[in-house]
């Protein structure tokens, strides 16, 4: 665990995060004006017509949703274990970023639903632990404003989260474990078209890029305010 | 490339729209508030 250490203290993180961030600002651009073009090149599905190209905004969004709260959990988990500030910093900083991601999938997932399915909602398996995940996020957000105590709140928060985790396997396997309208897993599985999968990989990682560019900087900005905040600490 | 949805439109536009505002507009943010901050801490330093 030292090399994590060694690169987890905030002015390590800052010139690590400084040196990488151009590299992923730029990936992300890259990755999302290809995947756009490829996205709107495809033809039209042969059961969903041109609704196809919902699954390029869609499925990213989910999956960086989900990957988000790995990410807090994953940092909630270092919090707990290790004490370490930098690990609270970061998971708090992930959430409002997932929560976001959540939000917009559960909103193109609507707007895919109307067209195919004939509604925009239904109580199945899939989109409501979806939208569990979306409240979870609205939970552990909460918690960290409702307590004053910094160091209280990071534990309350960190232990929601990991309790949370839970949701993610029941995401990922609703569809195959209850029977619901949401089609059930195609990239892994190999049963998506090549024409189709080559935007939608472009997309998700144009996603995964912003969402971990953003994250950076605002870790980076909460480390910068409370390098002014014990500033003016120490000059009052 | 091929923009035409068709009557789809009126579902995929909104979600593409809704995406671009959203992922704009969060970044726009979180760039601003690193701005705020950087200049607040420069202007602390000088002090």
């Amino acid at each position: 665990m030292n090399w994590l250490f060694r690169y987890a203290n905030p002015h390590e993180f800052m010139r690590l995060s400084g040196a990488v961030l151009p590299f992923t600002a730029i990936g992300t651009a890259l990755c999302l004006l290809a995947g756009l073009y490829l996205g709107f090149s495809v033809p039209p599905d042969y059961q969903q017509g041109s609704t196809v190209t919902m699954l390029f905004v869609h499925v990213p969004a989910d999956v960086v949703a989900e990957i988000a709260y790995g990410a807090i959990a994953v940092c909630s988990l270092l919090s707990l274990v290790w004490r370490h500030p930098l690990a609270d910093i970061a998971a708090r900083a992930a959430a409002p970023l997932g929560a976001l991601y959540t939000a917009l999938g559960l909103i193109t997932g609507a707007l895919w639903g109307k067209p195919m399915w004939g509604t925009y909602w239904v109580w199945d398996a899939r989109l409501t632990s979806f939208l569990l995940l979306l409240f979870i996020y609205a939970g552990y957000m909460a918690l960290w404003n409702a307590i004053e105590d910094e160091t209280r709140a990071a534990r309350a928060a960190a232990i929601l989260a990991l309790v949370g985790v839970v949701n993610i396997p029941i995401i990922k396997f609703s569809v195959d474990w209850w029977s619901t309208l949401h089609q059930g897993e195609s990239i892994m599985s190999g049963k998506i078209a090549p024409v189709y999968l080559w935007p939608l990989l472009l997309m998700m990682l144009g996603y995964v890029l912003m969402f971990a560019s953003l994250w950076m900087v605002r870790v980076r900005t909460v480390i910068l305010e409370r390098r002014a905040r014990s500033l003016m600490q120490a000059g009052a | 490339m091929n923009f035409d949805m068709g009557s789809y439109g009126a579902y995929i536009w909104p979600a593409y729209g809704i995406s671009a505002v959203a992922l704009i507009g969060v970044t726009l943010w979180s760039i601003a508030a690193w701005r705020r901050a950087k200049t607040k801490l420069s202007r602390l330093e000088k002090k």
